[in-house]
């Protein structure tokens, strides 16, 4: 016979055991349902050519590309800046008051919903130094969404480095710089590059920060300056499936514009966890 | 030289360093000044005025009270602290009514003359018309035109921006909207939120764990508007069916999809507390004889209850602060709610649907501005929280 103790214990972990599986089973019912419905939408054509008809058929291929320069645009904002305030806040900022005033900020930032981003980049970039909705304002609200990430990953992996190997350099004569530039980054890369791949799938899914940025409804063309407008995958998701003339034709464009962001999604996903899986061996090697 | 270029360097990296902390100052100048506007804007739109008869003693009305005369809910000037008279409405569409077309002239350039006749000879009657319509100010009374108050707006039960003659901007109804939907999103999320970091932490091996948590990341990077589209076409359904409603579209599914977009930010941040309880402490609890249930509530959990705190509470933000899922699947009526099965409307939600079409610099525009700044301090609060919570651990 099993005491009290141990019954509870047994019937605490099946509850635990058996809600966990539940969220793992969302994630996938999620995904299931999505690459089921979305699958057979996917054609070289459905990615290649524009929506045509009132957006009730064609494909995505300005979404994608619209995509594609925001990631762009965001990335030349947000990396260097954050990768340098991370480099600051590790390397050169007097510890105590400072680095906390600067991450109590940098936290504050993370946790700003992203439509109040959106009203903001209007506010600022849009009207005030008036690059209108262009994709020049919509690549500055989203690096400013994702530089708290950066800036976040890039201490942590700053941080790995053992003081030791900062130590040794600066006994060879190295001047901090030259330490820095030359055996912690290099170093520390690895982490960092992890950090900047979700950082980027994060701006490739984000909405509401270009809604009145960026986003377009619908363009005939694709953009030719960086003070055109563009249309975007996740804003013309939105889009196909809450408006439009013929919901029918519509929901299958739907499911496959959503199974192309996932897919983006997981690429991204993959990606930084085999980047982070090699590097670990490698250093292993070393 | 070498030294001049390293203090260089060091210069830049220290800007970087508080590009953060500029953007949080740039973020309040810019909300603040889109948004405080609102309060020296007027209630009645521009350039018209609400005329009454020279004896109606009534000298200002309040926005809401203006909306309720014009749809006709209060009828009696005794109403709203004038003498007991039913109250006529006239708007400038309703002339035709009154006036045949020769009598107003072919331009209608008698309108003005013609209007403020009929105001001086009606006891009862509230005009809404252009201001020059008034051809003599002196012999109506018109209504005092005040600026939007503090009051009206956070104390104000109605939220429609687009009404004349005075646009209703009370925040209340998305107030509480955004409330109810974070709310019960959190309660779904928090058994299950609990359950998996405890599990994750606690129960399982390492190998289902360093399964699990990619998962959990995955779960994390899926675009709301997946998550939002997913809603509309499974969870909306199935409410509209499982509760026999008229439509799906309630604050019901806006917490549910909710509830799963939380569940990484709360599994997360309470897994990590739990697994930073020190091993020793675990140690001598089994070694007294506890199992290891026991050992998880009785002092992994109290060790860790500030980190769960934590958890908890960047749910909520993350919650309160989601825009396109809700907004596709709550089905956005402004209106205070009084079941979780209504639809209704978050802040958020009301900010993206309704931004573009707002003129830039209006009344309205402004008014989703200062939704924009009770956001940004509800997220600066629960920061505050999430810090005041952890250093009290310290």
């Amino acid at each position: 016979m099993i005491d009290r103790k141990h019954l509870s214990q047994r019937i605490a972990f099946g509850i635990f055991r058996l809600l966990s599986l539940t969220v793992v089973g969302i994630l996938f019912a999620i995904l299931g349902f999505i690459i089921y419905k979305g699958v057979g939408v996917i054609s070289w054509e459905f990615l290649t050519t524009a929506p045509t008809d009132g957006m009730t058929a064609g494909g995505i291929f300005p979404a994608i590309v619209g995509t594609f320069y925001l990631m762009i645009g965001s990335a030349l904002f947000a990396f260097p800046v954050g990768v340098m305030s991370g480099i600051y806040m590790n390397e050169y900022a007097p510890k105590g008051w400072v680095v906390r005033f600067i991450r109590m900020m940098t936290n504050n930032l993370s946790g700003i919903p992203s439509i109040v981003f959106g009203l903001f980049g209007m506010a600022l970039f849009v009207n005030y130094m008036g690059f209108g909705d262009s994709i020049l304002a919509g690549s500055l609200t989203l690096g400013l969404l994702c530089v708290p990430l950066v800036i976040r990953t890039t201490e942590e992996a700053l941080k790995a480095i053992p003081d030791t190997l900062r130590e040794g350099s600066r006994v060879l004569g190295a001047i901090k710089l030259q330490t820095i530039w030359h055996v912690v980054l290099p170093m520390a890369m690895p982490n960092v590059i992890t950090g900047l791949i979700l950082a980027l799938g994060r701006v490739s899914g984000e909405t509401a920060p270009i809604l009145f940025t960026c986003a377009a409804y619908f363009l005939p063309q694709l953009p030719t300056s960086i003070l055109d407008q563009c249309m975007a995958l996740p804003y013309h998701l939105y889009v196909i499936s809450t408006s439009g003339t013929d919901m029918d034709a519509q929901f299958p464009l739907a499911y496959g514009t959503a199974l192309v962001l996932i897919v983006i999604i997981l690429l991204v996903n993959l990606l930084a966890n085999a980047l982070r899986k090699y590097f670990e061996k490698k250093v292993k090697m070393n | 030289m070498k030294k001049l270029f390293e203090k260089i360097i060091e210069g830049v990296l220290a800007c970087s360093g508080f590009v953060t902390s500029i953007t949080i100052v740039l973020i309040i100048l810019f909300l603040f000044s889109e948004a405080l506007g609102l309060f020296n804007s007027r209630v009645i739109e521009e350039g018209y005025v609400l005329a009454l008869n020279k004896d109606n003693k009534v000298s200002e009305l309040t926005p809401a009270q203006i909306k309720d005369v014009f749809d006709e809910e209060i009828t009696n000037w005794n109403e709203v602290g004038g003498q007991d008279m039913s109250i006529r409405l006239f708007r400038l569409e309703d002339i035709t009514q009154y006036y045949t077309e020769e009598e107003l002239g072919a331009a209608y350039e008698h309108a003005g003359v013609k209007i403020t006749e009929l105001v001086e000879r009606t006891p009862g009657i509230i005009a809404f018309v252009p201001q020059q319509f008034i051809v003599r100010p002196d012999s109506v009374h018109l209504l005092q035109d005040n600026t939007i108050s503090v009051k009206d707006v956070f104390a104000g039960a109605e939220w429609f921006p687009t009404a004349t003659p005075a646009a209703q901007f009370g925040f209340l109804p998305l107030i509480t909207g955004t409330l109810w939907v974070s709310l019960f999103a959190i309660l779904i999320a928090l058994p299950f939120g609990l359950s998996v970091a405890i599990y994750m932490s606690e129960v399982a091996n390492s190998r289902i764990r360093n399964l699990l948590k990619p998962i959990i990341e995955l779960l994390s990077g899926i675009p709301s508007v997946v998550y939002g589209f997913f809603g509309l076409i499974v969870i909306v359904p199935f409410i509209q069916k499982v509760f026999n409603l008229p439509v799906g579209e309630s604050g019901l599914a806006g917490s549910i999809v909710l509830a799963i977009m939380a569940l990484p930010t709360i599994i997360t941040v309470t897994e990590d507390a739990m697994r930073n309880c020190p091993r020793a402490m675990r140690e001598a609890s089994l070694a007294l004889g506890a199992s290891q249930w026991q050992t998880i509530y009785k002092v992994v959990i109290p060790y860790s209850v500030s980190g769960i705190t934590s958890g908890v509470v960047l749910g909520i933000g993350r919650a309160i602060g989601e825009t396109m899922a809700v907004l596709m699947v709550t089905g956005n009526a402004a209106v205070i709610p009084h079941t979780i099965l209504e639809p209704l409307r978050t802040i958020p939600a009301t900010i993206a649907a309704e931004l573009g079409e707002a003129p830039a610099g209006g009344a309205h525009y402004e008014a989703l501005f200062l939704l924009g700044v009770v956001l940004f301090f509800i997220s600066l609060l629960i920061n505050f929280t999430v810090e005041a919570v952890s250093a009290r651990k310290r």
